[in-house]
C-alpha cells in the first residue's frame, strides 16, 4: 500500500498526539502546525520512520506576520519523501521579540544556508546552527529587510523625496 | 587605375591640433598632442552586470562598432585601462568589488555610467541595491536609459573623449582633484 497523506497524519498524531493543530491539504499537500520546541523531533521522526522516510530538506524559509500577537514569526519546512515522492510541510511559529528555533543542521547539511539566509531576512535565531551571520546582504546591515516593519525602498537615500517618487 | 577593391579610399583621420608649422617641423603645446593621443585610444574595461551589458556588446560589435573611435580593444585587467564603464544594476554587496576595480585603475582614468541603474539606481529602489554608482565611485559621464541604445551610449563615449582631449596634463594633480577624490575616501 502507498504512502497516502491520511496514513502521514495518522502516524504522526499516534507519536504526537494533538500537539500538532491545522491540518489542511491545499493542492494536496499535507501542512500542519507545530509548538516550535519541537520542531527537530518531529524532523527527525519524519527521518527516521521506516515507512515515512522524508529524508530530504527541499526548503526552509520564514513568513512574518505582524497580527498574530505572539507568534509573528513562522518558520516553514518543506520535506520531499523521494521514494514515494510525497511532499508535506509544517509550520512553527515564534514570537519576534524571542525568535530562537532550534537549528536542523545536525539532521541536515543543506539546512546550513537556508537557515543563514532566514535569518539573514527575517531575523530568526537558530540555536544550534555553527556559523550564524548574513549570507545574501551585505554585513553592515543592521535590519532584516523582509520583515514587514520595513518598507522595500531603502530609507537611507534622500534625493528621491519628490511627489514622483511617492516619499 | 581602377582596382577591384578599394582599399581605404574614404579614410578619415583626426584634425591636427592648432599650432605653428613649417618645413619639416610643427610646433604646439605638449597638453594638445597628449589629449589628441589618449582620447582616440582609449582602452575600456567593460564592467557589464546586467541587460545594459548587453546594448554595450551591440555597441562594441560590428553594427555600430565602438572601435571606429579607437576603443578597439576592451581590456579586462583593470590596470591597463582608461575607462571604467560600468552598466548595469550595482548591487550594495557589488559596490567593495566596483570600487576595487576602479582603485585598480592607473590614473589617469575616467568612469562612465551606463543606464539607470548604474546612474540611480533605477527601479531597483530597494534594500539591496546601491543608488547609483556615484555613491562609491566619481563618475564623469552619465547615460540615461533603462537600457539606453548603443547610439546613446556611443554619444556618452564621444563625450568622454571631449572630456579626455580637453583635459589639462595638471589636472590629476591639482588640489580639486585630490579633494573630489578625498570626498569618496580616496587617497
Amino acid at each position: 500500500m502507498s504512502l497516502t497523506n491520511e496514513l502521514i497524519q495518522e502516524k504522526l498524531i499516534a507519536k504526537f498526539g494533538d500537539q500538532l493543530t491545522d491540518w489542511v491539504q491545499p493542492y494536496g499537500m499535507l501542512t500542519f502546525t507545530a509548538p516550535k520546541d519541537l520542531n527537530l523531533k518531529i524532523l527527525q521522526f519524519l527521518y527516521d520512520e521506516p515507512e515515512l522516510r522524508f529524508q530530504f530538506l527541499t526548503d526552509l524559509q520564514a513568513v512574518h506576520y505582524p497580527d498574530r500577537k505572539g507568534q509573528e514569526l513562522a518558520v516553514v519546512y518543506h520535506l520531499h519523501n523521494l521514494v514515494d515522492n510525497i511532499r508535506i510541510r509544517f509550520k512553527v511559529f515564534t514570537d519576534i521579540a524571542t525568535p530562537d528555533v532550534f537549528s536542523a543542521t545536525a539532521l541536515y547539511a543543506s539546512a546550513n544556508f537556508m537557515e543563514r539566509e532566514t535569518y539573514d531576512f527575517f531575523g530568526v535565531n537558530f540555536t544550534g546552527h555553527p556559523n550564524l551571520i548574513r549570507i545574501l546582504n551585505v554585513d553592515e546591515m543592521d535590519y532584516f529587510p523582509m520583515r514587514k516593519e520595513f518598507p522595500l525602498e531603502d530609507q537611507t537615500r534622500v534625493d528621491k523625496d519628490d511627489e514622483m517618487f511617492g516619499r | 587605375m581602377s582596382r577591384p577593391v578599394q582599399y581605404n579610399a574614404k579614410l578619415k583621420m583626426v584634425e591636427a591640433p592648432a599650432g605653428v608649422m613649417g618645413d619639416g617641423f610643427m610646433a604646439t603645446s605638449l597638453e594638445k598632442v597628449v589629449g589628441l593621443a589618449r582620447k582616440n585610444s582609449i582602452w575600456p574595461l567593460p564592467f557589464a552586470t546586467s541587460c545594459c551589458g548587453i546594448e554595450f556588446m551591440a555597441t562594441a560589435a560590428s553594427h555600430y562598432d565602438l572601435a571606429r573611435f579607437g576603443a578597439e580593444r576592451m581590456s579586462f585587467s583593470p590596470r591597463q585601462c582608461d575607462l571604467l564603464m560600468v552598466m548595469g544594476t550595482i548591487s550594495k554587496k557589488m559596490g567593495p568589488v566596483l570600487r576595487q576595480v576602479y582603485l585598480q585603475m592607473a590614473e589617469p582614468r575616467w568612469v562612465l555610467s551606463v543606464g539607470a541603474c548604474a546612474c540611480s539606481g533605477g527601479i531597483f529602489d530597494t534594500y539591496s541595491v546601491l543608488q547609483g554608482i556615484d555613491q562609491i565611485i566619481p563618475v564623469d559621464v552619465y547615460v540615461p536609459g533603462c537600457p539606453p541604445r548603443p547610439e546613446a551610449i556611443l554619444d556618452g563615449f564621444l563625450k568622454i573623449q571631449e572630456l579626455v582631449g580637453q583635459e589639462s596634463l595638471r589636472r590629476r594633480t591639482g588640489d580639486k582633484y585630490k579633494d573630489l577624490l578625498e570626498s569618496y575616501g580616496i587617497q
